[in-house]
């Protein structure tokens, strides 16, 4: 792929883009199921972040597998209960279809209720398997970092962080009214919205990928549309 | 001791951090610290040497101050019948019925009170105090007045407690600001956030750091191992839950396939450990002498001994029945030990099966896995680098500290989800 040619402003037109950081701790709501019927019961009753936690935060967290299950709820559904039928149903909900966590959450509901009026019995997870409620608290801080121009962008995506990379990437779509990440809003302020550029940034699937592979996609798109940078 | 363990390497500083997790971490950790500058942080525990808790406080609390915070560790003073009592409630937590006799309790509360009496101006003024475990847990009732958070951390597989020692425990606990379990898994109903934060290993310790080949080859001679066979090692206190008798069944198990197979147990005592003595003597018993099964007693100090023993190993064991997290397998699997552990607590967080390590069931399982990475010398070598990665990224002292100050943040700011620094 050829570098795209851009057009941009002056950089002094244009506020840089700020590399924020953010470092998570998980906290245990005390609330935990042994099986589908408890899981419904307890998602419907916990706080709504508690929802967001499951369906965001596994990737800063210790994980050996592949992003196969991409929410800890469709884990749980095939790992622990072995609902191999439910599992898939749950790994195919996408949180950035909705506008809110309540709306996000009543559809994980709607698909336990219905497997739980398909099956004769209840599953139940092993002992040692149950599903724990967790919720994170995040901090959030400034890294003093700044890119003042898109070229600049290849060579300072593949500095950041883990954390850098959820907040800016994953965080930001839910954060944002308008739904982008981060680094496509800064973009589309600097009149790039409409390149290849940012419509090669929003075909990133990130669900399936890990941090450390959003970094090196990330910085790949940006290096084949801006050049360069790769160091 | 003399030998290995007199040499000690200087107190590493955070820029030799960064050579092994990068510059990046480094620099997060700085700008999480700035709103604790000079904040005063006390950890409380009941031994300063022996055991995983000593071993993270030692590093621990120096790179807090190195950031700038006013960290310092506090060791509280008892009895025989004191730990004896605190061994029962350990043994009580992990799952074990355990009667604890009325007497035990008051000298518990006692000591406590005394303990509370000598360190309350210090624990008063803290702004936050870190209590390790159940032995300290009281002396938030005795200091009484207090400036600070004061969070409890259960470093214990509380996962299915005697439900009697849990409630007196329990009520020692719960007008903390908050407590912190390694696992989810081992939370239990307190009215105050409870946080998961898996412990940690310095990879920059004697106990971690590289060695060089004579240091590692230093071991065989020293403790009469045969370099050119096979070697397998368990490194833990003289604790049932470790399991070192089921170890010892799996190496005569697996020697029926591997001849000339050796085995080394490696452990020590802690001093808040009054059963060590008599486990240690189940263990001998158990060996009966048998030549190629190396039962060790080594100080709380031997750090670079154990170095060298998980790198000189094959393959490193720690089969618990019941574990808190087990800092060990972190250590064999950064020295890109393949891991055979027992599938329970904090061990099923590091060894994930087929990847980083084997989880085994039984005696059984963990002489089926001996046979099998012994004939897999590939296998062995890629489950290992897995591994040393798996815990770079996941349970290096770095990670840790990052997480303490979140949770501080978080308690200091009343558990909002979300905090904005600056």
């Amino acid at each position: 792929m050829q570098p795209t040619d851009l057009t941009v402003p002056a950089a002094a037109q244009r506020e840089a883009f700020r590399i924020k950081d953010c470092s998570l701790v998980t906290i245990a709501t005390g609330r935990h199921a042994q099986n589908l019927r408890e899981l419904r019961d307890h998602l419907a009753a916990v706080d709504a972040m508690v929802v967001y936690s499951h369906f965001w935060l596994g990737r800063l967290q210790p994980r050996y597998d592949e992003m196969e299950y991409v929410n800890d709820f469709a884990a749980w559904a095939f790992r622990a209960l072995h609902d191999y039928v439910l599992g898939e149903r749950l790994a195919m909900v996408d949180p950035s279809e909705f506008d809110d966590l309540d709306e996000l959450r009543q559809e994980v509901l709607d698909l336990v209720e219905e497997r739980l009026d398909e099956r004769e019995m209840v599953p139940w997870a092993r002992p040692g398997q149950r599903f724990d409620f967790l919720r994170a608290q995040m901090v959030v801080f400034d890294t003093y970092q700044r890119i003042s121009r898109p070229e600049e962008l290849p060579a300072a995506v593949l500095r950041f962080s883990p954390g850098s990379l959820f907040y800016h990437l994953i965080d930001a779509r839910r954060r944002r009214p308008d739904g982008l990440d981060d680094l496509r809003a800064w973009l589309v302020a600097w009149g790039l919205g409409d390149s290849p550029l940012v419509q090669e940034l929003a075909g990133v699937d990130w669900h399936f990928l890990s941090l450390t592979e959003l970094r090196e996609r990330v910085a790949a798109i940006c290096a084949a549309d801006l050049g360069g940078g790769q160091g | 001791m003399s030998g290995p363990d007199t040499t000690t390497a200087p107190r590493p500083s955070l820029a030799a951090y960064a050579e092994v997790v990068g510059e990046a971490v480094i620099r997060q950790l700085e700008r999480l610290a700035e709103p604790l500058q000079g904040k005063r942080i006390v950890h409380v525990n009941s031994t300063r040497a022996g055991g995983g808790v000593a071993e993270i406080l030692a590093k621990m609390v120096p790179l807090m101050q190195e950031l700038g915070m006013d960290a310092s560790w506090e060791v509280i003073e008892g009895n025989p019948d004191f730990f004896q009592c605190t061994k029962s409630f350990h043994n009580a937590l992990q799952g074990d019925p355990v009667d604890i006799p009325d007497r035990l309790l008051r000298v518990y509360e006692e000591v406590n009170q005394q303990n509370a009496a000598v360190l309350r101006d210090k624990l008063a003024d803290a702004d936050f105090v870190m209590i390790h475990d159940p032995q300290p847990a009281p002396l938030l009732h005795f200091v009484g007045q207090r400036k600070g958070k004061w969070i409890w951390r259960c470093h214990i597989d509380a996962s299915r407690p005697q439900r009697s020692v849990w409630r007196y425990v329990r009520k020692w606990v719960v007008d903390y600001d908050a407590s912190v379990f390694s696992l989810a898994d081992f939370t239990q109903a307190l009215p105050h956030p409870q946080y998961v934060i898996p412990p940690s290993i310095d990879p920059l310790s004697d106990k971690n750091r590289d060695l060089t080949p004579q240091e590692v080859a230093a071991v065989f001679s020293r403790f009469g191992l045969d370099p050119d066979r096979p070697l397998i090692l368990q490194v833990s206190r003289y604790d049932r839950f470790k399991d070192p008798v089921g170890v010892i069944q799996a190496f005569r198990m697996a020697r029926r396939y591997v001849p000339g197979l050796q085995l080394v147990l490696a452990g020590g005592g802690a001093t808040d450990d009054p059963e060590g003595e008599a486990v240690l003597a189940e263990v001998h018993a158990a060996a009966n002498g048998d030549p190629d099964i190396h039962v060790l007693v080594l100080p709380p100090d031997a750090h670079v001994t154990i170095n060298a023993l998980q790198r000189a190993a094959d393959i490193v064991l720690q089969k618990s029945l019941k574990e808190g997290f087990g800092l060990t397998v972190s250590e064999a699997m950064w020295k890109e030990k393949p891991v055979i552990g027992g599938n329970v607590g904090g061990i099923r967080l590091q060894v994930i099966d087929y990847q980083t390590g084997f989880l085994v069931n039984s005696p059984e399982g963990a002489a089926l896995r001996i046979r099998y990475l012994l004939q897999k010398p590939e296998k062995r070598a890629k489950i290992g680098e897995r591994a040393r990665e798996y815990v770079r990224e996941n349970f290096l002292l770095t990670r840790h500290l990052r997480e303490y100050m979140t949770m501080m943040l978080g308690v200091y700011h009343d558990g909002q989800p979300r905090i904005v620094l600056g």
